[in-house]
């Protein structure tokens, strides 16, 4: 009843290809971002920001760019980790070389590099399809995990073998570094965020993501149609890598503050894949939806037993997380393969006709 | 029935030409020693028995698989070696016997799809999507609206084609190769399937893409009647050769095609 | 030239130079491709029989051994120990059948390979919640494991085996071929290769999926018991242990998901590569090349070879 379309006509194609079509939908996206932008800013604590926020729209992005390569081109991938590192070492290097030029372009020319390392290993998809194709991600994610700890210039040398960000400011502010607060941390990887994805709902609406999604869906008739399937999957690595590598920097750079090698290692992988799986493959909203409830969970967990007046150690809650992240794994695949993005739509389905059951 | 005056394609020029095409696999031979030609603007058959290695023709003539020896020229052009992008650019369009469409999207997107070759906009206005490229997939979409209406089928546009019934799918694969603008169709058994009043919709359909837009269709058929209702010609193939090569009247007489068939009509 | 000659000409040399260190090399690189290839084996079992490729095969192997050491650790014997596990085992292939395989039946291959992740995940935590995270030492005494080693005097020096060693590649050879013989030659053997192939026909011709599944996640979890036993006697039993669990996937690249012999061979080609890239050629890249230079290998094998040495090609069809 709230939710309806109708009378919402469309005069144009422009019009009927637009992001949000529908009205409600237009609105409630403004006042979403209106509430990111100026209501939490405002009204969250520090903490909530800076272990739930800022971390879940990081990831979302990562997952974001794990989802255009398995979720929209089909091609599974098991080396997201290493690629964000990639994009982590990569701003270092560049903050380090050049340290006048903006902090926020280091970011984002890091992604470039990760580009380049993803279309690289991505050059197997050629010969190699599905799980063997994931294998050789792995080859990729465990070589590069390898160059993260082997070659020291990455790390400027540094004794511990990780990386410590140094303070840039953004119009005399500081944004990274230990001055940077997290509120102005927040906003710069809410604006990366919200640009990257707005970009990314570009891709997919034109002409490049259908040819992702013909690759995906039946690669032979897609090259009947005069789709040229090695430059779609290499474009589709590149891409992938580039969101990566633009969420590893902002990881490290307006999130932690550091990493070590360890911080991109194969678990990495798994955590946004987790995300990309339950959110929804092949879904923009759903990336968001499972980096928040992966990452939210766990978090979740260690402090819901203190909240119900139950005290247990944080060894215990971490393993109770683990069984809990497997078992919503095996639930989600039983209950809905297509995650969370799909119950969502079922739930925006059944506001449509609501009060009427169908 | 088409009568050989109403088509002036009989007579014209040859836009595709198999010269002495053998294919093998390992040791069984699908196709040995075939050669004919297609006429622009006509409609031609390839009928046979099952086994015949029409399905396999086609792909050859598409570029799925290389023949080991024998050549095809398409539009004067002699290749040997063609991949199916190649076909694809050079204006060749075709449907399967099990629709294979692009499960994952709508019917709409799958005729979008179609027209990827024909879509100029570079990468960074896929990016950005402003003005260009929204005014390039506006202008497309206009192409692709015109053979939904000619196919009739704008109710189901928007709807998955993994959801459409059978014969309707195979209506959206027609549109996708449509949408490509080809100058040569083939169609791999477009009727399979479908009842009588499917049959005379896709004849309808088959007819008016070849005097309207005059692209030239080759279809593999097993109805005698919509074959001897549609063609120009007829190439008759049984165990992978070519047993005649005529008008449809003169293949329906041709002693050798009725003792390959055992004179079965639908 | 100084570094083309340090990576085709001299590792060679080397070899030449003591070659009782190359047989040194070798042996204990096919010690751990017999070790990886068990652990494959149990990949290749799950997959031949069910179509699912079980991630959770590490953790299994991990948890195994976890159940043996902790029974013995609470005063169980140590046969009975062993006992008790084989029987944990079945039980946890009951189980998985019956909450992940059966509501997921006919679903698409990789929604059953995301639910072994599920699975890897909550055998993980579930694991270091009933046993605590530390290292276990493995009982290898009590259960009559050889230990020591056998000196053989050769090529001018000498070369160690480890009796364990040589226990271990025993026991994996008898493990491949009861299996393989078991898949060819018996009628449950070719209802598990029918059920690989199609559940939905499996199931038309009267095959209990069920009772399948049961069966061969139970042996595979058999398999990955004594992986854990031979794996644990040699280091100590850790979660770590999971990951090498990975070092199975190029194992099973090179040997062909679905061959059992292939397993073993694929897992003897990696070891020894990966040995002998790593004595040879590792010092020119720096220590720590065997976390990547198995995957490599099998990189290169899949470009030429994408369905392994003894897999099923792949034929596509319009």
């Amino acid at each position: 009843m709230l939710y309806r379309e109708a009378g919402q006509f469309k005069t144009s194609y422009a019009a009927d290809q637009a992001l949000f079509p529908i009205l409600q939908d237009r609105v409630g996206m403004l006042l979403i971002l209106a509430a990111a932008y100026v209501v939490v800013p405002l009204a969250a604590s520090n903490f909530m920001i800076d272990s739930i926020i800022a971390p879940v729209l990081i990831f979302a992005l990562a997952a974001i760019g794990l989802n255009l390569l398995t979720g929209y081109t089909g091609l599974l991938s098991l080396g997201t980790g290493g690629f964000m590192g990639v994009g982590a070492f990569a701003c270092y290097k560049l903050a380090t070389f050049f340290p006048g030029i903006n902090i926020v372009v280091h970011i984002l020319l890091a992604g470039f590099f990760s580009a380049a390392v993803g279309t690289l290993f991505g050059l197997p998809s050629l010969r190699i399809k599905g799980f063997y194709l994931a294998v050789a991600t792995l080859a990729a994610q465990f070589f590069l995990s390898w160059c993260f700890i082997r070659i020291p210039w990455l790390y400027n040398y540094n004794v511990s073998a990780s990386i410590e960000v140094p303070t840039r400011t953004l119009f005399d502010i500081p944004v990274t570094g230990p001055n940077a607060t997290p509120v102005t941390r927040y906003l710069i990887v809410l604006t990366i965020v919200s640009a990257m994805t707005w970009v990314a709902s570009n891709l997919i609406r034109g002409r490049i993501g259908r040819t992702w999604m013909a690759v995906r869906d039946m690669d032979i008739a897609a090259e009947l149609i005069g789709i040229k399937l090695l430059r779609t999957k290499l474009l589709a690595f590149a891409v992938s890598s580039f969101y990566c590598g633009v969420a590893g920097a902002m990881m490290v750079f307006l999130w932690l503050g550091n990493a070590e090698s360890e911080s991109f290692s194969i678990n990495q992988s798994f955590l946004v894949l987790f995300m990309v799986i339950i959110g929804g493959l092949g879904s923009l909203l759903g990336s968001f939806f499972g980096a928040a409830l992966i990452w939210g969970l766990p978090i979740v967990l260690r402090y819901a037993p203190n909240m119900f007046g139950l005290s247990i150690t944080t060894a215990t809650a971490e393993h109770i997380t683990f069984m809990t992240l497997g078992a919503l794994i095996i639930f989600f695949l039983i209950v809905e393969p297509n995650g969370l993005a799909r119950l969502w739509q079922i739930g925006k389905q059944k506001l449509r006709v609501w009060p009427f059951p169908y | 029935m088409r009568a050989p005056a109403d088509s002036a394609a009989v007579a014209g020029e040859v836009l595709l030409s198999v010269q002495n095409v053998s294919l093998s696999f390992g040791g069984v031979k699908a196709i040995q020693n075939v050669s004919f030609d297609i006429r622009k603007s006509e409609v031609r058959a390839i009928i046979g028995p099952n086994g015949a290695g029409k399905t396999s023709m086609l792909n050859v003539i598409n570029g799925f698989y290389q023949p080991q020896s024998g050549s095809i020229t398409f539009k004067g052009v002699a290749r040997s070696n063609m991949r199916p992008y190649d076909a694809a650019h050079g204006g060749i369009a075709r449907t399967f016997q099990n629709v294979a469409l692009f499960r994952g999207m709508s019917a709409l997107d799958n005729i979008m799809a179609g027209r990827t070759l024909k879509m100029r906009r570079g990468f960074f206005w896929q990016l950005v999507r402003f003005g260009p490229a929204v005014a390039e997939e506006v202008e497309h979409r206009l192409k692709v609206e015109e053979i939904i209406d000619f196919l009739e089928i704008p109710a189901i546009r928007k709807v998955p084609v993994g959801r459409l019934p059978y014969g309707l799918q195979k209506r959206v694969e027609l549109g996708r190769a449509l949408a490509m603008e080809p100058d040569l169709l083939l169609l791999d058994e477009p009727m399979a399937g479908m009842n009588l009043e499917e049959k005379e919709d896709m004849s309808r359909f088959i007819v008016d893409v070849n005097e309207h837009y005059g692209t030239t269709i080759a279809l593999i058929e097993h109805d005698m009647g919509v074959v001897m209702d549609l063609s120009d010609r007829v190439v008759v193939l049984d165990h992978g050769a070519k047993i005649a090569d005529a008008t449809p009247q003169e293949v329906k007489r041709d002693q050798s095609v009725i003792d390959a068939y055992l004179g079965v009509a639908h | 030239m100084d570094l083309l000659y340090r990576i085709f000409i001299d590792p060679f040399v080397q070899m030449g130079a003591a070659p009782d260190l190359l047989v040194q090399a070798l042996w204990e690189g096919f010690v751990a491709g017999v070790l990886y290839s068990l652990i494959a084996l149990g990949f290749v079992l799950i997959f031949k029989a069910s179509g699912v490729f079980n991630f959770a095969q590490g953790i299994m192997v991990v948890f195994a051994a976890l159940t043996l050491v902790g029974l013995y650790e609470h005063g169980v014997p140590a046969f009975l120990a062993l006992a008790l596990t084989i029987l944990v085992m079945l039980l946890l292939a009951f189980a998985v059948e019956r909450v992940v395989l059966r509501p997921l039946v006919n679903q698409a291959e990789i929604i059953l390979f995301m639910a072994t992740f599920g699975l890897t995940y909550f055998l993980i935590g579930l694991g270091e919640l009933i046993f605590g995270g530390d290292p276990k030492v493995m009982i290898s005494q009590q259960l009559l494991l050889p230990s020591g080693s056998y000196n053989i005097r050769m090529l001018g020096g000498f070369v160690q085996l480890q009796k364990i060693d040589v226990a271990a590649a025993i026991i994996a050879l008898l493990m491949v071929t009861t299996l393989a013989i078991f898949f060819q030659k018996t009628r449950i053997g070719r209802a598990l290769r029918a059920v690989a192939d199609s559940h939905r026909a499996a199931l038309s011709v009267g095959i209990s999926l069920e009772q399948i599944w049961v069966t061969v996640w139970f042996a595979s979890g058999i398999v990955a018991l004594a992986t854990g036993i031979m794996w644990g006697a040699r280091s100590n039993v850790s979660f770590a242990l999971d990951i090498i669990a990975l070092k199975a996937l190029p194992v099973l690249i090179l040997g062909g998901l679905t061959s059992i012999p292939g397993a073993i061979i694929g897992g003897v080609i990696i070891g020894m590569g990966e040995k002998l890239g790593e004595f040879y050629w590792g010092p020119l890249f720096g220590s720590g090349i065997e976390s990547w230079f198995a995957y490599v290998i099998a990189l290169v094998f899949l470009l030429f070879r994408p369905q392994g040495l003894f897999g099923e090609k792949i034929i596509e069809r319009v």
